[in-house]
């Protein structure tokens, strides 16, 4: 019983991490039906651009008050990267169909990656690492060092700020989607954009808000991650974006709710299938996507359905 | 070049009054089809005007030529005097909007909410500032909520504000579907079979929504197969047939126009059928098309008697 507590909680840790990273998958494809795979990449360019401001702005330092200024240099960097492959990348594609834009996509992964591994410790002027290896990310008191011990279960002080992280962003954005004309603008867009363009609303700036939503949210994960994981590395978007897209698919793709849902889902099932489930943790992923073929086949809508970005 | 202070001297009915919308030699084509051929109207301010012709006549399709929805393929569209870029966020912020046949509400939000979606082009907060939660951002919001509300009342949906659109009966989504085209503040009004699917309580109910649209100073072009509905609502009416303006004219003129006529029922025998006649055949055509009016063809008589 212990054992299944400890794994709960490392399971929501792993999950708030997904369900962060896939809400950007299902709001993009909910707006434009495009699978965005470069969308892995933005997560692990938060994480690099957190670990830049630091090492720009802050270096040596571990007080708190730096947390908000790298989650701030995080979204800077997500954002900027995902709203300019929007401009130039899918925006030309629009209208041509689903393959190209996926294609492009997946190019746009395979660029970001290559770019960062080669060209970020030859950042002029800047003393960077070599991305090349893993780097350290930076360690911020309070939300790193001694775990919090509760009774038999363990909490790493990084997971509490991670799945803080989730509630507040999923506030956050059920405010803006339900509350806010931006917010009413993107479900009217995702449910008909014809109809939307009607009411006047310009749907080119919808789906850049969309890419940045998603972008931000991302970023935080990049945070979260570094915390918890204590290092970065340049592959670290390629799973984690893959996972995170199980995610989406499982709770529904287009779906918000569906997305925090799954990732939850995804993550506790897969923790817990690695602790109770022959095998251990090199199957890890096995289980993750297995649940993923399981989904496709018996209920491919997934959990909550829905094709839009919808309302709770 | 026509501005909105000219009056027309054509017009059958309301002289003196502006042109707010005007379509000149308007050409819709498809590859070899011609779906609108050449077609020129005028509407002026707080007219109604009637667009009648049988199935793929092309009124639809004029429609969105004249919404940007399609861009024609030649013909120039001005409103208040100015020319209209074929595009549907241009054309809704000068001052036109529309519903549709088929009814295009967004589905998952609620009435409320799609009459706020209305408001969007006459709202400015971006992302940002309501991110940031400005005071101008509150103050519109407010605005939008109460505007909405307003709108609603107006169709009489008040009690319906937080029903999700998809589950509101037919009826009433076809209100919600004008109060939310009246949200975007229109000089112009485009409805397309307004009364489409409606019992005779709601057609009468349609009819006077519209009355009082146009008591607000608005314009409205209407689409309608009910020919009852149409010679007692509009001003004047226009006959597509074949994609290609066949008459207009008064109410009167129209309905007792043999091409008219011969346009409803296909080159029938009866050459010297009466305008009278003409409403009963034209209904028996319609419902013979899967089109229900049977049930308005005798309450309308006796209530639209007035």
């Amino acid at each position: 019983m212990d054992q299944f507590l400890q794994q709960l909680v490392n399971g929501l840790t792993i999950g708030s991490l997904y369900a962060l990273i896939a809400v950007g998958y299902t709001v993009v494809y909910g707006i434009v039906q495009l699978i965005n795979f470069a969308h892995g990449e933005i997560f692990m360019i938060g994480a690099f651009g957190a670990l830049s401001t630091y090492l720009i702005l802050f270096q040596g330092q571990t007080s708190l008050w730096v947390l908000p200024f790298l989650v701030l240099g995080a979204m800077a960097a997500s954002v900027g990267v995902a709203v300019l492959t929007e401009r130039v990348a899918y925006r030309p594609l629009r209208g041509a169909g689903r393959l190209a834009p996926l294609i492009t996509a997946i190019g746009i992964s395979v660029f970001l990656q290559e770019f960062v591994r080669l060209f970020y410790d030859k950042v002029p002027g800047l003393d960077f690492p070599s991305a090349k290896q893993k780097i350290p990310f930076p360690q911020i008191e309070v939300v790193t060092g001694p775990a919090i011990e509760l009774g038999p279960v363990t909490i790493q002080r990084a997971a509490v700020f991670t799945i803080g992280c989730l509630i507040m962003c999923g506030a956050a954005l059920w405010w803006f989607i339900n509350r806010t004309r931006t917010g009413r603008g993107m479900q009217a867009v995702s449910q008909d954009p014809d109809t939307a363009k009607l009411m006047g609303i310009n749907v080119d700036r919808v789906i850049v808000v969309a890419f940045a939503v998603g972008a931000a949210l991302a970023a935080i994960a990049g945070v979260a991650q570094g915390l918890l994981n204590t290092n970065i590395n340049f592959k670290m978007g390629f799973i984690a974006g893959l996972k995170a897209f199980t995610a989406a698919v499982l709770g529904g793709i287009g779906n918000v709710w569906g997305a925090i849902l799954g990732g939850l889902v995804l993550g506790v099932l897969e923790t817990l299938a690695v602790q109770f489930l022959p095998g251990g943790s090199p199957w890890k992923d096995v289980w993750a996507f297995a649940l993923l073929i399981l989904v496709l086949v018996f209920r491919p809508q997934g959990l909550l359905g829905a094709k839009v970005v919808d309302r709770a | 070049m026509s501005t909105a202070a000219v009056p027309h001297a054509d017009a059958p009915s309301s002289p003196g009054r502006g042109v707010v919308l005007e379509a000149r030699n308007i050409v819709m084509r498809f590859g070899g089809l011609t779906a609108v051929d050449d077609v020129s109207f005028q509407v002026h301010e707080g007219e109604i005007v009637g667009l009648i012709g049988p199935n793929g006549a092309g009124k639809t399709t004029f429609f969105n030529c004249l919404t940007g929805m399609y861009k024609p393929t030649s013909g120039e569209v001005t409103l208040g005097g100015r020319a209209l870029p074929p595009r549907p966020r241009a054309v809704v912020t000068a001052g036109m909007a529309r519903t549709f046949q088929n009814i295009r509400l967004f589905g998952n939000m609620t009435a409320l909410e799609n009459v706020m979606v209305g408001r969007y082009c006459r709202t400015s907060s971006m992302a940002l500032t309501s991110i940031l939660r400005g005071p101008k951002f509150r103050r519109e919001e407010r605005e939008s909520i109460d505007r909405g509300r307003e709108l609603l009342r107006f169709v009489g949906l008040d009690d319906k504000a937080d029903h999700l659109a998809r589950n509101l009966p037919y009826g009433e989504q076809r209100r919600l579907e004008i109060a939310r085209a009246l949200a975007t503040e229109p000089q112009v009004v485009l409805l397309d079979e307004p009364t489409a699917g409606m019992n005779p309580r709601e057609t009468e109910e349609a009819m006077r929504l519209i009355f009082r649209i146009r008591e607000l100073g608005m314009a409205v072009v209407v689409i309608e197969h009910d020919m009852r509905f149409i010679f007692t609502l509009c001003d004047r009416v226009l006959c597509l047939v074949r994609g290609a303006l066949l008459v207009e004219g008064s109410p009167a003129q129209v309905q007792s126009d043999p091409r008219v006529i011969e346009a409803y029922i296909g080159g029938s025998e009866d050459d010297d059928i009466s305008a009278d006649e003409l409403t009963e055949e034209d209904v028996e055509v319609l419902h013979a098309e899967g089109v229900d009016v049977e049930p308005s063809r005798t309450s309308a008589r006796s209530e639209n008697g007035r």
